[in-house]
């Protein structure tokens, strides 16, 4: 998709007043947080097991050359194909060169941010191939034409209401309103889309080092139905994504489900290692990996390793106020909120999103909840950092900290500077507050401003002192 | 981070450098004047250095870290004589103690005195319970009160159950639990009118949870805070009134809120 970030300001105030979108989030957010709360609070070693597993990826990281060819050499054990994509038009160009190898017609795909990332159904389409997301939140989205707006909840932003419209539209009717009732319906649709299917593209939450296998978790069944059923099975997948055993998997699945959902665990956890064996009942005849790099080992060697950490959970744009307010759609690209405010900079360019980094109050609730302790606010800062240096931010706003270094190394033209505004405060004042101010109307069009007291602190106590 | 307890408190009366803090100090001296009141009251020898400035926060947070350690070096300079810093805002003390290490990080020898500083560096009423071991006696006030958790105060230092056990000796005070208290208010410093209708959004929410909490009183520790939902509050007509936490705790709870007239 199109990178609009650098629409995000508007983006963010056609948000704000969309009534039923924000109807859908305060919905949504209040039911992950307290969930995730309440599983954290339920088990007591989920402190340690952040700290844990932040090493391990720390570790997986430091050594991902090695962990990589590990896995490609299993995955080439068990009979299946790795391909590697520097970025996302290689990416692309992998995946249709099977498709069309295979003269698919028909296209299954399990849930895949790293497919939203290298635009891989519009690629597809364009090559005359049907393609049908069979995850619920994405099937809705896909239907609505629009990206998703949460990395674990696609449809987040979508309401029962609109979602009947769009089943109606689509599989003409009647009308159904019940959750259970539309449910169903989108399963009978899936169903016999899963047995046509040529490919099924689905991501790798975890690729295990030690055995060559994908790992998959979700809460439909639906990216196993899309992985066993279609001739082809391939993997989309980032190069952070390696872990090196089973077991280390599981460490992050204790986290993934608690963090994402507020579950113990999702209810599908599939393991898919290779192409069908002589023995097995069903599976696909081939099974191909496409490793996907697009900007993330720039991400390795610089300042954002610990970005590489993630493993997409959405925990920190769940109890970001910001993503809160706005909702995915207005950070005008794939990843939102708080890892898509470092991702997207990263991968799409610091000028292309300017407002990401910088729409944060860094209050930090995002990394007190990362299952993997990514400092996010850190990130961002880092981000600003990197904008300041190549001159990206405003240039008022840069002449306007350097005027602020100059004077507040003056402590006497400081504190006298300080003293004309707190008197021309003082006299705007009514009743201890200022209701409109017209070089502070960002503050002032929404609340008012207190009036300062009067003298400064540092007056009265010299004062004082002098007596 | 989260600031150390110590086990008995100093055994001389330490001398404190109060970091006023530019919003207290040009907005809402009362707070500053609470604070020294206070630190005295727990037994301090309390000194204001004149030269005290900014603590360089706006421009760190808006990537100009060149700038930032100008200042910070400044605030050292004028702190490093003094056994302990105390300022009335977590958001201030978490720059100076969370962040100077980083913003001076190329000069080795600068980032060690801003590390043995920040260790010496403390939130009002952290350093209060904390270090001083201290307890309000014969405060009273007849009200009810919400306390909103400030992000830098609860996440960088650790500032949560301290506040609560000092309010709780004010006799006649009770607590109403404040929804989402440890959620941003939309204050961020620059951030409230960089990006002013989210900024709205978010403490638009609050205000509503306030007023459900049915408290007569809004209290924090942070003034950027407070000014941000006491005038939201104020700009829908609310009765509730907000006050930062020191001035109840020094006894000017009647004394006029923020926003209002003396
Ligand atoms: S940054 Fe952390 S909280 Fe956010 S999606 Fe990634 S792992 Fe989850």
């Amino acid at each position: 998709m199109e990178i609009r970030s650098k629409e995000f300001k508007s983006r963010a105030v056609f948000a704000i007043h969309d009534a039923s979108l924000q109807q859908a989030m305060g919905k949504a957010r209040d039911g992950f947080v307290g969930k995730r709360a309440q599983q954290a609070a339920e088990l007591p070693e989920f402190e340690a097991l952040r700290e844990e597993a932040k090493n391990l990826k720390n570790h997986i990281l430091e050594n991902l050359d090695h962990y990589l060819e590990r896995y490609e050499d299993a995955v080439k054990r068990a009979g299946g194909h790795v391909h590697w994509a520097r970025d996302a038009q290689e990416a692309r160009a992998i995946i249709l060169d099977i498709c069309k190898r295979v003269n698919a017609k028909t296209i299954t795909k399990g849930k895949s941010m790293v497919s939203e990332e290298i635009d891989l159904n519009e690629a597809l389409i364009e090559h005359g191939m049907e393609v049908v997301e069979t995850d619920l939140g994405e099937y809705i989205i896909q239907l609505a034409n629009e990206p998703p707006s949460h990395i674990i909840a696609p449809a987040v932003h979508k309401t029962k209401n609109q979602v009947s419209d769009l089943f109606e539209a689509a599989h003409g009717g009647p009308r159904k309103t019940e959750v259970a009732d539309l449910v169903n319906e989108a399963r009978q649709v899936l169903r016999e889309k899963y047995f046509r299917a040529d490919v099924g593209i689905t991501g790798g939450n975890f690729l295990i080092a030690e055995t060559g296998s994908s790992m998959i978790v979700t809460n439909e069944g639906n990216g196993d139905l899309t992985q066993t059923l279609a001739k082809v099975h391939i993997v989309t997948s980032g190069i952070e994504r390696v872990v090196p055993t089973l077991d280390d998997a599981t460490l992050f699945l204790r986290l993934l489900a608690r963090s994402a959902t507020g579950q113990e665990t999702e209810t599908y956890t599939t393991i898919s290692t290779g192409p069908r064996r002589a023995t097995d009942l069903d599976g696909p005849e081939e099974y191909h990996v496409v490793l996907v790099d697009n900007g993330r080992s720039k991400m390795l060697a610089g300042h954002f390793r610990d970005m590489l950490r993630c493993i997409r959970c959405g925990a920190c744009m769940n109890h970001c106020p910001v993503y809160g307010s706005v909702g995915g759609h207005a950070y005008g690209w794939v990843y939102p909120g708080p890892m898509g405010s470092v991702l997207t900079p990263l991968i799409k360019g610091l000028d292309n999103a300017y407002d990401l980094p910088n729409a944060c109050t860094l209050n930090g609730r995002c990394a007190s909840v990362c299952p993997v302790k990514i400092p996010l606010p850190d990130l961002l800062r880092e981000l600003r950092h990197l904008q300041h240096q190549q001159e990206l931010s405003p240039v008022m706003q840069r002449r306007a900290l350097k005027a602020w270094r100059f004077v507040a190394t003056r402590p006497k033209l400081y504190h006298a500077g300080e003293w004309i505004a707190v008197r021309v405060l003082k006299l705007l004042g009514r009743k201890g507050s200022i209701r409109r101010l017209p070089f502070a109307q960002a503050w002032t069009d929404v609340r008012d401003l207190p009036t300062p007291e009067g003298q400064t602190f540092l007056q009265r106590w010299q004062a004082q002192r002098g007596k | 981070m989260t600031t150390p307890q110590s086990a008995s408190r100093p055994a001389s009366p330490p001398r404190v450098g109060l970091f006023v803090t530019c919003l207290v100090d040009a907005m809402r001296p009362s707070v500053g004047f609470a604070a020294l009141k206070l630190l005295r009251d727990a037994g301090c020898r309390v000194e204001v250095p004149d030269a005290q400035t900014c603590c360089g926060q706006p421009a760190f947070n808006s990537g100009d870290t060149a700038d930032a350690a100008v200042l910070a070096r400044r605030f050292i300079e004028s702190f490093e004589p003094y056994d302990y810093v105390v300022g009335p805002s977590g958001s201030c003390v978490g720059m100076t103690r969370a962040h100077y290490e980083e913003v001076l990080s190329n000069d080795p020898a600068w980032s060690e005195r801003a590390r043995r500083l920040g260790e010496r560096t403390y939130e009002l009423m952290s350093f209060l319970v904390d270090v001083m071991h201290y307890t309000p006696t014969d405060v009273k006030l007849d009200s009810s009160f919400t306390y909103h958790d400030s992000c830098s105060g609860l996440r960088e230092l650790g500032v949560h159950d301290q506040p609560r056990a000092l309010l709780d000796k004010v006799t006649g005070l009770t607590l109403k639990p404040l929804e989402g208290n440890d959620v941003c208010c939309g204050f961020g410093g620059t951030f409230c009118v960089k990006y002013p209708s989210i900024s709205n959004a978010v403490v638009t929410e609050k205000a509503e949870a306030i007023e459900r909490s049915g408290a007569q009183l809004l209290l924090g520790g942070d003034l950027g805070c407070l000014m941000n939902m006491s005038g939201k509050l104020k700009r829908q007509g609310s009765k509730v009134r907000s006050l930062h936490a020191a001035e109840v705790l020094a006894g000017m709870g009647n004394g006029p809120a923020i926003g209002e007239e003396d």
